[in-house]
């Protein structure tokens, strides 16, 4: 029996620890800093009820980083979300034609989904410089005044949506890809019996509805993946100017480990964690209507 | 070909050359000499092709010593998962222990919670511990991976028991039928999973930028970014080339292992 014990507590025990150690403890730890005015580096914390969530929706900058995210989200979703279902029907419908240029395109797409977006930032800094810049230089050529891509409060945001799209876009074109795959042929020949023949036809009878759960999964990953974005924000704009880029993840890293308020970032951090909870409950509710329907 | 394939194939190009701007614009610029990036003209592609940018960042810069971070964080954190991850989903698939159930519940509650939300205070946490600005503190809190043990524990549930029984009866101890005969037969879950914990921590800027500030345990992300701060905005080329070079092996190890890489980024999460 002992000696049972034992073997359990050697396979599982660390990763267990592992898991309270670094996930469950510190998700508890965040929420109760959200109510304090803990500072890193200070010895004291004093409990301070609501009044980080009060200076974050009553600040003009804590709303910015807060539209600022949806803004992104609300674009990159549904051009990631539609692109990345274009291409694959596109793909899709070359792969009995043309197998070899479906399966060279497929990986093009897909590139920017396994390159280091950081390294690719750099290059999109480069790209979109005002002067220096390849895109500034093709638009004068065609008559249009050159832009301050990433400068411009007005278009920073737009930009770095652009980008997200761009990376994003190869992810949910395999994801539907496999979806795509999965329909069986059957049902297109029994629509053609019924005289569904012409394209478009096909694919709002047939593949639209097939396509239906796996598109609400590709809508779910492609938020939380826009509710996180980062990476592009740290590397090209820092949140500016005047924070017309900064984002939530963003903001939870400057209040936190550049300004070390991190009571407030604490606060962020829990408005970003509610609103991805609520999208896997959304995911949730959605997978078992579909079983109900079974 | 009918009309309709060659639209579709036109479109696809045009879309997919969009897609390659970034990829081609950073080459062409590693490649380029000096004085072809600093003019008003700029052209798509070199007219003289130099490898002096690359030589640059490889002997005048810290390129080399943020690949090696790259490849010692990327490596250890896959070992230590790995380590953690695969005795505990062959216990969760293959053994009844008191407890089981509660185990895997809180590891899908874990799948819920995202590293952001938990490195405010794993950093308190580290700080106390005074390991802030270390590999370790770079490499440690990724030991949990929710993830890792939801995936490894559906595959190593699809191996039947009888096999385990047999190991069983051979005398086998349960950390040896473990790594020895469920490791090998998970191994397709393993490399996707492998992938994409690579992948991950190869890219990740935000921990980093958090956990060091000290350049010589910069990761490649971060590194690039201390380099391109520095410099005052003359070494583009270098800089250029040092960001090829940071993404040269992830993007080398896709065109190689495509279906692998797919799997491994995409695939496993629609199995969650």
């Amino acid at each position: 029996m002992i000696r049972r014990a034992i073997t359990d507590l050697v396979l599982v025990g660390p990763a267990a620890l592992a898991i309270v150690i670094f996930i469950f403890l510190p998700a508890i730890v965040v929420i109760l800093l959200a109510f304090t005015d803990y500072q890193f580096g200070s010895s004291t914390a004093n409990w301070i009820g609501v009044d980080n969530f009060t200076s974050l929706f009553g600040s003009k900058i804590g709303r910015k980083a807060l539209t600022n995210t949806l803004i992104y989200a609300g674009i990159v979703i549904p051009a990631s979300v539609g692109l990345g279902l274009l291409v694959a029907i596109g793909l899709h419908h070359l792969t009995t034609s043309l197998p070899k240029a479906s399966n060279i395109l497929r990986a093009i797409y897909f590139l920017p989904v396994s390159a280091t977006l950081v390294a690719m930032a750099v290059s999109w800094q480069m790209l979109l410089h005002p002067s220096l810049g390849l895109i500034n230089n093709w638009l004068s050529i065609l008559g249009i005044a050159p832009q301050q891509w990433l400068s411009n409060r007005d278009l920073v945001l737009y930009t770095l949506a652009v980008i997200g799209i761009w990376q994003s876009v190869g992810y949910n074109m395999v994801l539907f890809l496999a979806g795509l795959a999965a329909i069986p042929k059957t049902l297109y020949d029994a629509a053609e019996v019924d005289g569904v023949t012409g394209g478009w036809s096909r694919f709002w009878v047939v593949t639209w509805p097939m396509l239906g759960p796996i598109t609400m999964f590709v809508i779910i990953v492609t938020a939380a993946n826009a509710f996180r974005v980062f990476e592009s924000v740290a590397a090209m704009t820092k949140g500016g100017p005047a924070f017309a880029s900064d984002t939530i993840v963003y903001a939870i890293y400057r209040e936190g480990f550049v300004y070390f308020k991190a009571g407030y970032a604490s606060a962020i951090t829990v408005i970003f964690f509610i609103a991805l909870l609520l999208l896997t409950a959304l995911q949730i509710a959605l997978v078992e209507r579909k079983v109900h329907y079974r | 070909m009918k009309p309709n394939t060659i639209i579709i194939l036109g479109l696809l190009a045009i879309g997919a050359a969009l897609v390659l701007l970034p990829f081609v614009w950073l080459i062409s610029v590693s490649f380029k000499p000096h004085a072809e990036i600093f003019t008003t003209n700029v052209t798509l592609l070199p007219h003289q092709i130099t490898l002096t940018n690359y030589w640059k960042a490889l002997t005048q810069t810290d390129i080399p010593r943020y690949l090696l971070n790259g490849v010692i964080v990327t490596g250890s954190i896959l070992i230590l998962q790995l380590a953690v991850t695969v005795p505990c989903s062959y216990a969760m698939a293959h053994r009844n222990f008191p407890g089981r159930s509660l185990l895997f519940g809180g590891v899908v509650a874990a799948l819920l919670v995202p590293f952001h939300v938990t490195a405010i205070p794993i950093f308190i946490g580290l700080a106390e511990v005074k390991l802030l600005n270390s590999y370790t503190a770079l490499i440690l809190p990724f030991a949990a991976t929710a993830f890792g043990l939801f995936l490894l524990r559906q595959a190593f549930a699809q191996i039947p028991s009888d096999i385990i029984d047999a190991a069983r009866v051979d005398g086998m101890s349960e950390m040896v039928i473990a790594w020895r005969i469920g490791f090998p037969l998970c191994a397709p879950t393993v490399i996707a999973f492998s992938i994409f914990s690579v992948t991950a921590h190869w890219n990740d800027l935000f921990w980093p930028l958090i956990a060091t500030t000290d350049p010589s345990l910069a990761t490649p992300p971060r590194g690039i970014l201390f380099f391109r701060d520095e410099e005052s905005g003359d070494d583009v080329g270098p800089l250029m080339a040092g960001a090829a070079l940071i993404t040269a092996p992830l993007v080398i190890g896709f065109l190689l292992a495509q279906k692998r890489f797919i799997q491994g980024l995409a695939n496993t999460g629609l199995k969650k």
